[in-house]
């Protein structure tokens, strides 16, 4: 997007199809999409549309059937070969056998780090998602928004300058949720990480985002790209502001464009 | 009866305890409690009833008191009922078993109460876990041991657990060798070859696809095979000794460990194997960080099956040819000479060896899947 810094995810007439017991279903259909470095980038449709599929297909979980994507100049393959992104899931996904601080060590034993090397971004990771004296504890042994934010220093312990979050606060209460809103955003502040966020709720998309790519179902597709206007430095109640509301409005408008040929 | 309680005054707070009232009653009608010349003296029969009378009032007193009046009441009068019948066997009359259903029924009563306690300490806790099953068990004895006794039970039918508890410590090196021959040779090489062996082969199979399609089907029938044709045959192969018990333990076990592996591999989330791959993680890391604590629980299931399956195994195909040792070289032949208590005691070894046995896998699985629901409870 930004005409001086490469592209972190360029992708070009992309199409999945799944086939399935049912006949073929279209998830992704023409999907033109580039993502610059530093962008928070939100994915936002109604369930069905593809946003989950786009961000599997950027990590390679999925491969397309047609068009072309690239990560960071190379194939999503290679990208993910090259341990380029880390991953939020739904769900915080940590295993139960592990205590947090392994939890969070996991990436870390496969990419073959140095015991010193672990500790210290072990402590560095627990520290930014504010989880320092748990690091004993087994996952089970904590609330729900506490493993998400487990899962998300396991994720920021990788080092990658990718980030891609699946609905990372989808289970979470409304509370927890503006919490981890904020300090996701003073994250992505002092890391200058690029990420690629989705999610199915308009403030939350208008609150962390750059640019708000809204998609549509059936089959899925961008049908509508917004860049925000707001300053990059955002507190809570920003979402009181005119300027906020302007936007989730072009955003809803956006959605219910999207669902009007069918309803 | 004593004048401290009088008929009376008793007044039983449980339904166990009026039911042992009217029993003791009955048995009062029925006197005497056995058809023989000297039979019960009247001191010990009096200290029966008192013991079962202080026990079916013991509600009435404070409650520890009335615990340990209730334990030793139950079981004090039933180890005078026993004592007595011993030299007076089948002549038990009914009073006999009227008086020790009323003593199980305080028994009863005494579990009861102790179930209903929620000790403080860890430590009470643990004994507490410990003392009712066992008052449980003691109770199968003391009324098989009555029983036997009391209708003058044949001896080959059926021996007084006492009579078993007597040949045991009297055949003490021949059991241990036994159970040397058996279970530390056959058993214990057998159980960790043959699940060491499924273990394997799981991994193959999940490692390379067309073992999969192929080893499965035949890992099934082989555990199809019935063991009473196997036996011989491995005797046949692998001599008297205890290797062809082996080779009978490994074929038993073999296939439990195979299925259960294979499903406790494919038994890790979609969003957990997601996660390795975008660590872009290698078959084996995944292998070892995940998809194995995954299938733990699998794995230990199947430990649990082959530890009472190897010890049946084993102890079957010495039926088929063996050294003149071994635990069922033991069986078949003591069966053959009547020597029915010699059959029950190495039975009670067998049963206490495999609880052991399983008792000691059970411990390791807590330790090692201290993670799962099902161990650390929600």
């Amino acid at each position: 997007m930004t005409g001086q810094s490469p592209a972190v995810v360029s992708a070009s007439k992309l199409g999945l199809t799944f086939q399935t017991s049912d006949g073929p279903v279209q998830a992704l259909s023409n999907v033109d999409l580039t993502i610059g470095k530093g962008e928070f980038v939100s994915f936002i449709g109604p369930s069905g549309c593809g946003k989950t599929t786009l961000l599997r297909v950027i990590a390679d979980l999925e491969k397309p059937t047609s068009g072309s994507i690239s990560v960071n100049g190379i194939t999503p393959e290679q990208a993910r070969q090259s341990r380029a992104y880390g991953y939020v899931f739904q769900a915080a996904a940590l295993y139960p056998w592990r205590t947090i601080e392994r939890n969070v060590a996991l990436p870390l034993e496969i990419m073959g780090l140095s015991k010193t090397e672990q500790a210290a971004r072990i402590k560095r990771t627990l520290d930014l998602v504010n989880l320092s004296g748990f690091e004993q504890k087994y996952p089970w042994q904590l609330s729900g928004g506490m493993q998400q934010r487990a899962s998300i220093a396991r994720a920021l312990a990788f080092d990658a300058d990718l980030l891609l979050m699946d609905e990372p606060f989808g289970a979470l209460d409304e509370i927890v949720r503006d919490h981890l809103n904020e300090q996701l955003l003073e994250l992505w502040e002092r890391t200058n990480k690029t990420i690629c966020f989705v999610t199915h709720s308009i403030p939350e998309a208008v609150y962390l985002s750059t640019r708000i790519i809204v998609m549509s179902p059936r089959p899925g597709r961008v049908s509508d790209v917004i860049e925000s206007t707001l300053p990059k430095k955002r507190p809570l109640d920003i979402r009181e502001t005119p300027e906020f509301l302007a936007i989730a409005a072009r955003v809803r408008d956006g959605l219910r464009a999207g669902h009007s040929y069918e309803d | 009866m004593s004048d401290l309680l009088s008929l009376s005054s008793i007044t039983p707070r449980s339904w166990q305890g009026y039911a042992a009232l009217v029993l003791l009653a009955v048995a009062l009608l029925l006197w005497p409690l056995v058809d023989a010349a000297p039979g019960y003296g009247v001191g010990t029969a009096a200290l029966i009833f008192f013991l079962l009378l202080l026990a079916i009032e013991a509600d009435n007193f404070p409650p520890a008191i009335g615990l340990v009046l209730l334990f030793l009441g139950a079981h004090g009068a039933a180890w005078l009922l026993l004592a007595g019948i011993n030299g007076n066997e089948g002549t038990a009359r009914a009073s006999f078993y009227l008086l020790l259903a009323a003593a199980w029924l305080l028994a009863w009563r005494c579990v009861t109460v102790l179930s209903a306690l929620r000790p403080a300490s860890r430590w009470a806790a643990t004994a507490l876990r410990l003392i009712i099953p066992a008052i449980f068990g003691a109770w199968i004895l003391i009324i098989w041991e009555a029983v036997t006794r009391g209708a003058g039970i044949p001896f080959i039918l059926l021996p007084p657990p006492s009579a078993i508890g007597v040949r045991i410590a009297n055949s003490l090196p021949v059991l241990a060798a036994d159970v040397r021959q058996t279970i530390f040779k056959a058993v214990i090489f057998g159980y960790i070859v043959g699940s060491g062996a499924g273990f394997i082969a799981a991994i193959a199979a999940d490692r390379v696809p067309f073992l999969r399609r192929g080893l499965l089907p035949i890992g099934n029938m082989v555990s199809a095979l019935p063991i009473i044709g196997v036996a011989p045959i491995m005797v046949m192969w692998f001599g008297f000794d205890w290797q062809s018990k082996a080779a009978v333990v490994i074929i038993m076990t073999f296939f439990p460990m195979l299925v259960n592996t294979v499903a406790g591999l494919a038994a890790s989330g979609h969003m957990e194997r997601d996660l390795m791959r975008t660590y872009a993680s290698s078959y084996w890391q995944t292998l070892f960080k995940l998809r194995l604590p995954a299938a733990a629980p699998f794995i230990f299931n199947a430990l649990k099956i082959n530890s009472t399956l190897a010890l049946i195994g084993a102890i079957v195909a010495e039926f088929f040819g063996t050294p003149v040792v071994g635990m069922g070289f033991r069986i078949s032949t003591e069966v053959g000479r009547m020597n029915i208590d010699m059959v029950w005691a190495e039975i009670a070894v067998a049963a206490l060896a495999g609880s052991v046995f399983y008792g000691v896998v059970a411990l390791f699985e807590r330790a090692v899947t201290f993670w799962h629901p099902s161990v650390r409870g929600g």
